[in-house]
């Protein structure tokens, strides 16, 4: 897409290339990758702060959720990754405080949300893939650098007096830890929680054995023993683990057409379009069913590669959802469309599941698919699906409008249809670890069960009773109706339109990661533009400089 | 006039006896102490008496007592300077209140970095010196050796008193933790760069005693102007001791240079290792090595820690009143910063730096301007004997391994130049293992008689406090 109207921010591309890293090191040694930070200080993402000590930028976090996809689909012999530092002293000292004091704060709240998604890509590549992540904590990981190696599966830390694992926001910039951190300490490590309030408030973090007697890290390891004990743990994963047969499936370069015309601008994937009307403040994302049967065969999947419609379609649907994050600020609405055969999408869909019984290809498109519907349910814009006759929500595509804040399918005499399946009830649940259909039927327990003897194409009309849309109007209201909706929605507030969204969607149980976006929602992102933080004498604006920062004492 | 304990275990003027705590908690660290210094002191003499000065009390008489003392039985005391009475803080955003005699809970976690990141650095010097003994050039050289380590031992205590009485339970884990790590021991390194370079023979100590130590004392004067009373005090008394470390290195490096210039004189090429002498040159490499390393000990050039250590009123500049304005929150300092792009050197641009930013750089400067003093008083030296060789310190910029120079190769003028050429004429400019392995040569034989000297040193003109040169200053068994 083209640069947006308004960005004081340059705009940012997601996609890359190990050839193309800057601040990432990957290299292999059979079972075993190497991810090694070694940022670049004089390569920022824009200018106006130098990336000292490894600390981070979106740049950087680019590259590392490359890295993290790549090593998944690239790499299916990989079974242990080590996450170290080429730097000395330092692991990594989290995001670039510069960089944050610099950002607008819908960057800081979209940087602080793709910098989550990243690391829960890692941990589903240890839990799902048998890819284990392990941090080597060769020096102090600080922040973001303490919680990138909590996202970890083990942490090994050297105990060699300086190396130390902390949270100095608070006590330091009086934020907030933005990358889950705090969540992951008492929900993932179970670190007792006075112990991680201690923790939180101590700048210079804890080292050595104490860390490991807090949970913090599991395991410590003196310098001249270190390679050798992260060595042995990298080997003790790959031994546990199953072999997965490669090879592995090479991921190219979109190649998306990007266009700009009349005001508006936009991009031509293959099974993705989106268009934006920046008047409108509108993003309209099209997808494309697949074309052709589906493969039939694990030999047919791979050789499809890239190309299979699910994973091209995943990664186009995932790359656009960036960009409208960070480049089309203004857009308040997307809306939803999907062109094709709904038939194909069930058909690919029965068919992938099938193989992803027992293959690892299959199942990684799969898990790619969750990964990229839980971004969409994630999106600080209102979505709005219009299912028009030759649509094809069904399946995969369906989950796009139970996704949606509301969905309108076209009833009358041509009528839109749209269908379920095995794709609605398992494979791709949202960040709860609910279905959508679950989720949206959480007031009539069973219905969502239910739902599976729905085998054929439900129209519109029956698609309204059964709740599984939300309006449906006929030939005469449809335009209208449509157009009212959008410009109603573009009425109303962006900020209490996103916290209402973020309370409506996620309704049901709690997981970590529902708790770590929600409160990054609630907490991070009030505490980060309060006075006391980024005012004039905050202490985010004030830190480096001479003067301490003040804070306003009274409590909310 | 303070009141002296000296018949307990612990010589101190801190009134311990009126508490039990601390009392417990420094007599349960002696042992430990003791123990190190057993393990990680001196080898081989901590059975010999040494002519020792041992400080029981601060006021001029009691901190100059000389006896023969066993190394280990040497009474390490708590001294802290006499208050000085309402004192109020002299610098940062807390200056003109009364100062604080305790710790203020926002400040806890930085203060205790401050009080341990000095006091590393005393036992580690002690170990980095621990087998100069064995290759002394005099027993009034090994007593000064000793001296130092004692003093170096003894300003550890006065680190370790602020941990047990001020931080708590962090404070006693960190005081045991000043007698874990060891000097170069890469699993349990000392904290800071400089005090993990081994120190192996003569010309590194004196040259670690004039430069790393110079470092020492401007760390402490900048300390003594603390807000906190306690670190204030204690730090001013260390001074009086710490003079006489880097006396021990100016005039051993004096030394040094009239034995060379004498040997010079002698040999008919003027060639001093023909003589088997120490050559200017090399003693020019050990300047620069050690220089630029304790360059390194002062922090980086644009630092926010140094900014938030003068705000809070925590470490002010050496000897704060003779500035003016000591709120330093107008005034700049302009810093030479390099331009790097893509990893590649591009030039020097000035930068104005916010005066707090940039305190370590101020105490930096204070130290070159110190350092040069020595350098004029051996050039006289050599200027004298006749020779046109002078000693020079290196560029700031020079062989630096933290801050903004760090990473980037000059030469000694400051000069930009190329890593190949760096590598090609970095034994011209730094000790090389073959400097190491000749001035090493030289001292294979100690001398252990009162009546001789190295061939490579002159004898110091007098002894100490009064006795004769010659005197047996250690009484070792050879």
């Amino acid at each position: 897409m083209a640069d947006n109207a308004h960005g004081s921010q340059p705009v940012v591309r997601f996609e890359t290339h190990p050839s193309r890293y800057q601040h990432l090191k990957l290299s292999f040694d059979g079972a075993i990758a190497r991810l090694s930070l070694d940022v670049v200080e004089d390569k920022p993402l824009r200018p106006g702060y130098i990336l000292k000590q490894n600390s981070y930028d979106l740049g950087v976090d680019i590259e590392l959720a490359d890295a993290i996809e790549r090593l998944r689909f690239e790499h299916p012999e990989v079974r242990a990754v080590v996450v170290s530092s080429n730097q000395p002293k330092i692991f990594c000292a989290g995001a670039n405080i510069y960089m944050l004091g610099s950002s607008t704060h819908a960057f800081k709240v979209n940087f602080c949300k793709f910098t989550n998604e990243t690391r829960l890509s890692l941990e589903e590549a240890c839990a799902e893939s048998g890819q284990h992540y392990i941090a080597a904590l060769n020096g102090v990981a600080a922040g973001g650098g303490y919680e990138l190696a909590l996202a970890c599966e083990h942490i090994v830390l050297c105990d060699d007096g300086s190396s130390a694992v902390s949270f100095p926001e608070t006590p330091l910039l009086a934020v907030l830890p933005g990358t889950g951190g705090l969540t992951r300490l008492v929900d993932k490590r179970k670190v007792r929680r006075d112990l991680a309030d201690v923790f939180s408030t101590l700048a210079e973090g804890v080292r050595g054995k104490r860390a490991k007697e807090w949970r913090l890290v599991d395991e410590v390891a003196p310098k001249s023993k270190f390679d050798e004990t992260v060595l042995a743990r990298a080997q003790a994963f790959v031994s546990s683990t199953p072999e997965r047969k490669g090879p592995g499936v090479t991921l190219p370069a979109l190649e998306a057409r990007r266009w700009e015309q009349d005001g508006r601008c936009g991009a031509d994937y293959r099974y993705v379009a989106v268009s934006v009307d920046a008047e409108q403040r509108l993003a309209q994302v099209t997808a494309l069913g697949p074309e052709g049967a589906p493969p039939k065969t694990a030999e047919e999947l791979r050789r499809l590669g890239a190309d299979a419609w699910h994973l091209r379609f995943a990664r186009e649907l995932d790359d656009v959802l960036v960009d409208l994050r960070f480049n089309q600020p203004e857009v308040g609405l997307v809306v939803l469309k999907t062109a094709g055969d709904g038939a194909a999408v069930r058909a690919w869909d029965e068919a992938l599941l099938t193989l992803a019984k027992d293959d690892w290809f299959a199942k990684e498109i799969v898990l790619k698919l969750k990964r990229t519907l839980k971004r969409l349910d994630l999106m600080a814009k209102s979505l709005f699906s219009f299912a028009e006759p030759g649509s094809c929500f069904a399946g995969t595509l369906l989950e796009l409008a139970l996704a949606s804040d509301r969905t309108y399918a076209k009833s009358g005499e041509t009528q839109a249809f749209i269908a379920l399946s095995s794709m609605s009830f398992g494979p791709l649940p949202m960040p709860n670890g609910l279905t959508r259909l679950e989720t949206r039927f959480l007031g009539e327990p069973g219905k969502a069960e239910a739902l599976r003897e729905e085998r054929d194409f439900i129209d519109a009309e029956t698609a309204l009773e059964k709740g599984l849309v939300t309006f449906a109007p006929d030939d005469i209201d449809w335009d209208d109706e449509v157009r009212i909706a959008i410009e109603e929605r573009a009425s109303l507030s962006p900020d209490a339109l996103t916290g209402m969204e973020a309370n409506l969607r996620f309704a049901g149980p709690e997981t970590m990661e529902s708790k770590i976006f929600a409160r990054l929602s609630a907490w991070q992102n009030w505490i980060f533009q309060r006075p006391n933080a980024v005012g004039e004498r905050g202490a985010l604006t004030m830190y480096g400089r001479p003067e301490r920062p003040e804070f306003d004492w009274r409590r909310t | 006039m303070s009141t002296v304990v000296t018949s307990e275990k612990i010589p101190n003027n801190v009134d311990l006896s009126s508490d039990k705590k601390l009392q417990r908690a420094l007599e349960a660290w002696q042992p430990k102490f003791v123990d190190w210094w057993k393990q990680m002191g001196p080898e081989g003499f901590q059975e010999d008496d040494v002519y020792l000065r041992t400080a029981v009390s601060v006021d001029s008489d009691g901190w100059a007592h000389y006896d023969y003392v066993k190394m280990p039985d040497y009474r390490w005391g708590i001294f802290l300077a006499d208050p000085i009475p309402d004192r109020k803080i002299g610098f940062g955003d807390f200056m003109g209140q009364d100062a604080w005699q305790s710790v203020p809970g926002e400040f806890r976690n930085i203060l205790r970095r401050l009080v341990v990141t000095q006091g590393d650095t005393e036992p580690a010097s002690v170990e980095q010196q621990r087998l100069l003994g064995a290759i002394c050039p005099s027993l009034y050289d090994l007593r000064n050796l000793y001296q130092v380590n004692v003093e170096e031992g003894r300003h550890l205590w006065a680190m370790v008193y602020l941990l047990q009485s001020h931080f708590g339970r962090d404070g006693r884990e960190e005081a045991e933790a000043l007698l874990e790590r060891r000097s170069g021991n890469p699993d349990k390194p000392r904290i800071l760069g400089a005090f993990n370079e081994p120190c192996k023979h003569w010309l590194s100590f004196f040259s670690f005693t004039y430069f790393t130590d110079r470092d020492g004392k401007y760390q402490l004067l900048a300390l003594a102007e603390s807000g906190f009373d306690p670190l204030a005090r204690t730090t001013r008394f260390m001074l009086t001791e710490e003079a006489h470390h880097m006396f021990v290195g100016e005039t051993g490096i004096q030394r040094i240079v009239e034995r060379t210039v004498e040997l010079m004189k002698k040999n008919k090429n003027e060639d001093a290792r023909a003589e088997g002498g120490i050559d200017l040159p090399t003693i020019q490499r050990f300047i620069n090595f050690w220089y630029s390393v304790s360059l390194d000990l002062f922090g980086g050039e644009i630092s926010s820690n140094a900014a938030n250590y003068f705000a809070s009123s925590l470490k002010g500049r050496a000897k704060e009143e003779k500035y003016e304005d000591h709120v330093a929150l107008t005034q700049v300092m302009n810093i030479d910063v390099p331009i790097v792009e893509a990893g590649a050197f591009k030039g020097m641009k000035s930068e104005e730096v916010p005066l707090r930013n940039a305190m370590n750089e101020v105490l930096r400067e204070e130290y070159v301007a110190d350092s040069q003093r020595g350098l004029d008083k051996w050039n006289r030296v050599i200027e004298k004997a006749g020779f046109s060789f002078r000693f020079k310190l290196p560029h700031k910029r020079f062989h630096r391994a933290s801050g903004i120079y760090a990473g980037l190769t000059f030469d000694p003028e400051g000069r930009p130049i190329s890593r190949e050429e760096w590598e090609a004429k970095k034994d011209e400019w730094v000790p090389s293992p073959a400097d190491d392995a000749y001035v090493l040569s030289l001292m294979q034989k100690p001398i252990y008689d009162p009546n001789q000297m190295a061939n490579w040193i002159a004898a110091p003109p007098r002894g100490i406090k009064g006795q004769p040169v010659n005197y047996a200053y250690v009484r070792h068994e050879a």
